[in-house]
């Protein structure tokens, strides 16, 4: 079911002139984030200049660039992970600019980091739990009481497993996390933040690191959240991985958008070709060990 | 290399055997304060048998007599201020037309440090007794002006090598204040002269040398220190991937090892070294400072000055502020980032081991002054922005300054609560210190 | 040398007052170090906080002990609003430092002459236990058994001291298995994680610094009322990194851990004081004076503290499996 779907027809979009042709800032249908004038200076470098960028609900959008184009760092912008300078944003109608990250998850937004952040010392069910939303035990004095929050820990144990055995790792619920390999880690955050019950999946670099096998596995997973009704925003840096799976691709380059429409149509654009091709042929095409910095 | 660490070892143990040695009576370190008095004539003659008082709020709390080198102790109840007076009436005949400079004089005892208090006789005296605060305020500024680039030029010696240490590897070292009491005790026990015994097979009686050498060679053995600090603990735990969080904890167990190792071999009493204790100060217009803390700033200054020179000059100051920026682009650029941290452990603790002799020479010695001292270089790093050498210069200056000044306001044994909670503030208000940037967060 | 003196000394020690304070301490310590990953550097001060809170309420101002508890509870609280606002946002030395000056100040500021009228300067304060022991329902005599012989005010503290140890013990284990501490351990692994999934991370680093020294403020007056004074210098930096030593002896981020820690720090630190100075009383021990063997004692403490944080952070009895992970 989740193959049947083509890439270069993207589902729930009437086609209109702009989604076809797309260029930076192109209007949606029905957009679920809106971002206007965003700006991040780092001392004198400007790392994210956007002047306006939708993303269209229910579909899978990616965000690619090349090192330094300030994808990873619009991200945190957009998760309420650092402060912009300037520049307002809306998610599904409401504006988020300023709303601190956690409250931007209860809103329905979840991300994920490039680099995995499992809970090395929690089991793998409690990393899971933890991403459970309105926990009534979460609260200092009624967390003394057990049976207040009992029977809702039982529910999200339940959703958890449910969670853990479609992304395999229902053998691992009791292991420590940290013991998990690489691979195992991506699906853990990504079926942890499920956890959070999220209208939009925010994944930074979720192919990055991961061995070919699993990532055929990673990229049905995404489309399983894209069916589900979920949108999806993900930075990629492999062209090919974007090709196959995203409906709409956005370019960024020196913390601008450059270019962005259908894959097929933003990968032959010239600008992107110079651009990111141009910054990146000599280096490997997934995986990034410059952005690793501390 | 092997062989080298064993002889360090060797020599550090031989040097805390012999001060095992050499101490004397042990006091508890909180078992009240002292004050050291000297009487001599202009011409740095001691006068003996002269008395002399100490006052606290207009009562009298202690005499002494004088003994035959010129000096007197008194016992003081706490660290305060307090007022000594010389009774010009027991001046011995010889003396007689020579009055003291300046009489009573008022002085302030910090918690676990002797302070000293000079008496220096001239002919006719100085007319009518004046005390150094009645100069008004502005000669009060100025005397505490000076005393404050004073004490911000000493422990900036220590900030600015807790900063390279800070910058190159990330770890907060708590053990920083240790470095510092290594210097001076090793200075101390080299200035003195005290029975030394090999294993019981060789005993004699070292001689004290001056401390013009005995500072010199205590700052190499300081090096050593500090190169073996890094060899022996800090590159292995680097090695291991010992966490920030964990590495910073060990240095606190060293820490509380060394001060107890140091008050162990020399006692919990303040020491004090035995040239230049007892100079008394000279005027330089409106204030007062004796020549060996002037030459201590200027030492100092030098040193400093050359240091940065070098950060910035040499192949190794470079190779220092790359790693210091970003270690691994320093590797994958060819630099030996080990052998670039290795150096500044070594003179970071040289930087540190300076401090401590000449605070030492200062105020006095004991096995807890580089742990008194640590939370205020932490004070002036912090203010300048963690881990860049120039701005713990700033902030030590900033902080040294605003301890003296902040006596105009505050009672004098408060002075660093003032400074500590200005490092609170600091990190209220600008963690990333006054001089640091923002930097990218994630 | 008397074995007897010896073991006795350590069997009282194995329950003594101060086994009693550095768990309490320690057990804050846990709940900020072990469970949260806070670095709380000045525990003393919340323990200061609550001996002179206590003390000075009712020595100095005459008022009930009741009312001297809840000052100490209330200061307790003030200074981790205090010392967290600003620092539970930033990095985690940002905190280390801060609270240890803030500990340093309180310290400082206690023994000075100053404030000698409100604190009694360096000497303390006094003469705030009667309220305490006017409720001691046992009757004058010794009771105990064995090595543990005690004064009826003596057993009282420790009766008091040990009973606030286990309700703390009780919370803490109540608080660390819900849904509560897990939000806990998510901060302590990887705070952005925690951010990621819609916890209000601030606030409950917020919650656990001042529940934990809110307990570091109990050890503060179960230590005053059991020595009778409160002393500036018992509530210095010390304090704080002997309870460090205290957790990773009995293992971080288990609940009796500071217990079985504190234990084995005081009786370990009681039979090297009483062995050593009775080898330097027998003569065995030439190069060494009594006075010396109690800095021995804390020479050790501090290698232990290295020790234990290099080669067993979790601690000699922690989890071996995440010890395993740590190893990585």
């Amino acid at each position: 079911m989740t193959h049947d779907r083509s890439p270069s027809t993207p589902a729930d979009r009437p086609p209109g002139p702009e989604t076809l042709r797309g260029g930076p800032g192109a209007a949606k249908p029905d957009p679920i984030l809106v971002v206007d004038g965003l700006q991040r200076r780092f001392g004198g470098l400007v790392a994210v200049d956007v002047d306006h960028l939708e993303v269209q609900r229910g579909s899978i959008t990616a965000l690619i660039g090349p090192n330094g184009a300030g994808k990873t760092t619009l991200f945190n912008l957009l998760t309420g992970f650092d402060r912009a300078d300037h520049g307002t944003w809306t998610f599904d109608g409401r504006p988020v600019h300023g709303v601190p990250a956690h409250r931007l998850v209860r809103s329905g937004m979840v991300r994920t980091f490039q680099l995995t952040k499992v809970l090395s010392r929690m089991t793998v069910l409690e990393n899971m739990r933890l991403g459970a939303p309105e926990q009534r035990g979460e609260g200092l004095l009624r967390a003394l009481v057990r049976p207040l929050w009992a029977r809702q820990e039982a529910e999200i144990t339940a959703r958890a497993e449910a969670l853990l055995t479609r992304f395999a790792l229902g053998r691992m619920r009791d292991e420590y996390a940290g013991s998990l390999s690489g691979g195992q880690r991506k699906l853990l955050e990504m079926a942890r933040a499920l956890m959070t019950s999220p209208r939009m999946v925010m994944l930074d670099e979720p192919m990055a690191g991961v061995n070919p096998a699993l990532t055929q596995t990673l990229l049905d997973h995404v489309r399983t959240l894209r069916d589900e009704g979920m949108t999806v925003l993900f930075v990629e840096h492999d062209m090919d991985m974007v090709r196959d799976i995203s409906d709409w691709v956005v370019v960024m380059a020196q913390g601008r958008v450059i270019a962005e429409g259908p894959p097929a149509v933003v990968m032959s654009d010239p600008a992107v070709v110079d651009a990111y091709l141009g910054a990146h042929h000599d280096a490997p095409l997934t995986g990034s060990l410059q952005e690793d910095r501390p | 290399m092997r062989v080298c660490v064993r002889w360090g070892v060797c020599l550090l143990l031989a040097t805390l055997g012999c001060l095992g040695g050499a101490s004397g009576a042990r006091a508890a370190p909180d078992a009240g304060e002292l004050i050291r008095v000297r009487v001599s004539t202009a011409t740095g003659d001691p006068v003996p048998g002269a008395t002399v008082e100490v006052e606290r709020d207009g009562t009298r709390i202690g005499t002494g007599t004088t003994r035959p080198d010129g000096s007197a102790e008194l016992d003081v109840p706490s660290a305060g201020a307090y007022q000594v007076l010389l009774d010009v009436d027991t001046l011995p005949p010889a003396s007689a037309g020579f009055r003291p400079r300046m009489n009573p004089i008022r002085t302030t005892v910090d918690e676990g440090n002797a302070r000293t208090v000079a008496f220096r006789l001239e002919a006719g005296g100085a007319g009518p007794e004046r005390s150094a605060d009645e100069g008004g305020s502005t000669v009060r500024v100025a005397q505490l002006t000076l005393q404050g680039l004073r004490f911000g030029l000493l422990i900036a010696l220590a900030a600015v090598g807790l900063s390279l240490v800070f910058g190159t590897t990330g770890l907060t070292n708590f053990a920083h204040g240790e470095l510092v009491t290594f210097g001076a005790l090793v200075a101390y026990y080299l200035s003195i002269p005290a029975a030394v015994s090999l294993l019981g097979v060789v005993s004699f009686t070292k001689p004290g040398l001056p401390l013009l050498v005995a500072a010199p060679v205590t700052l190499l053995l300081s090096c050593g220190f500090g190169w073996l600090n890094d060899a022996v603990l800090w590159s292995r735990l680097r090695r291991r991937g010992t966490g920030l969080v964990a590495m910073m904890i060990v240095s606190i167990g060293l820490a509380i090892f060394l001060r107890y190792t140091f008050l162990y071999f020399a006692g919990g009493e303040t020491l004090s070294y035995p040239d230049y204790a007892t100079q008394a100060g000279i005027g330089l217009g409106p204030v007062m400072m004796r020549p060996v803390d002037l030459v201590s700033m200027g030492l100092a200054v030098t040193v400093l000055v050359g240091g940065g020179l070098a950060l910035i000059r040499t192949r190794l100051g470079t190779a220092t502020r790359a790693v210091a920026d970003n270690p691994a682009l320093a590797a994958a650029s060819g630099i030996d980032v080990d052998r670039v941290i290795r150096s500044v452990w070594t003179g970071a603790a040289g930087l540190a081991a300076l401090s401590g002799i000449l605070l030492g020479m200062g105020q006095g010695l004991n096995f807890q002054m580089g742990f008194q001292i640590l939370l205020l270089v932490f004070a002036a790093v912090t203010l300048g922005g963690l881990g860049t050498a120039f701005g713990a210069l700033v902030g030590s200056l900033v902080v040294g300054l605003f301890i003296e000044l902040s006596t105009l306001v505050v009672p004098t044994e408060l002075k660093n609560v003032g400074a500590l909670a200005v490092l609170i503030v600091i990190l209220l208000v600008r963690p990333q210190g006054v001089l640091g940037r923002a930097g990218r967060i994630g | 040398m008397d074995w007897s003196t010896v073991l006795t000394n350590a069997a009282t020690s194995l329950v003594g007052l101060q086994t009693i304070v550095y768990a309490l301490a320690a057990v804050g310590l846990n709940l900020h170090f072990g469970y949260t990953g806070l670095l709380n550097f000045g525990q003393a001060a919340f323990a200061a906080v609550g001996a002179y809170g206590l003390a000075i309420v009712v020595a100095s101002a005459g008022l009930p002990l009741p009312v001297g508890l809840a000052a100490g509870l209330a200061g307790s609280v003030v200074l981790s609003v205090l010392l967290g606002l600003p620092t539970l946002r930033l990095r985690a030395d940002y905190l280390a430092i801060a609270t240890i000056a803030a500990a340093e100040i309180l310290r400082i500021s206690a023994r000075s002459s100053t404030l000698r009228e409100f604190t009694g300067g360096a000497s303390g304060i006094n003469g705030f236990t009667e309220p305490f022991h006017d409720l001691n329902p046992l009757p004058p005599g010794t009771y105990g058994f064995g090595p543990w012989r005690y004064h009826e005010r003596d057993l009282w503290v420790l009766l008091v001291g040990w009973t606030v140890l286990a309700v703390c013990c009780l919370v803490v284990w109540l608080l660390v298995r819900s849904p509560w501490g897990r939000v806990l351990r998510g901060i302590r692994e990887d705070e952005d994680a925690a951010r990621g999934l819609g916890k209000n991370v601030y606030a409950y680093k917020m919650q656990a610094l001042a529940i934990g020294g809110v307990i570091g403020t109990l050890a503060g007056f179960v230590y005053a009322l059991g020595q009778g004074s409160v002393q500036p210098d018992l509530y210095g930096t010390e304090l704080t990194f002997f309870a460090y030593t205290v957790l990773l002896l009995g293992g971080v981020a288990r609940v009796l851990g500071p217990v079985v820690g504190a234990a084995i720090f005081w009786v370990v630190l009681s039979l090297t004081d009483t062995v050593l100075r009775g080898a330097v009383d027998e003569g065995w021990l030439t190069f060494m004076s009594t006075t010396q063997v109690g800095q021995v004692r804390f020479m050790l403490v501090g290698l232990a503290l290295m020790f234990l944080m290099i080669f067993r952070p979790q601690g000699i009895f922690g989890d071996p499996r995440q010890i395993a992970l740590d190893a990585r």
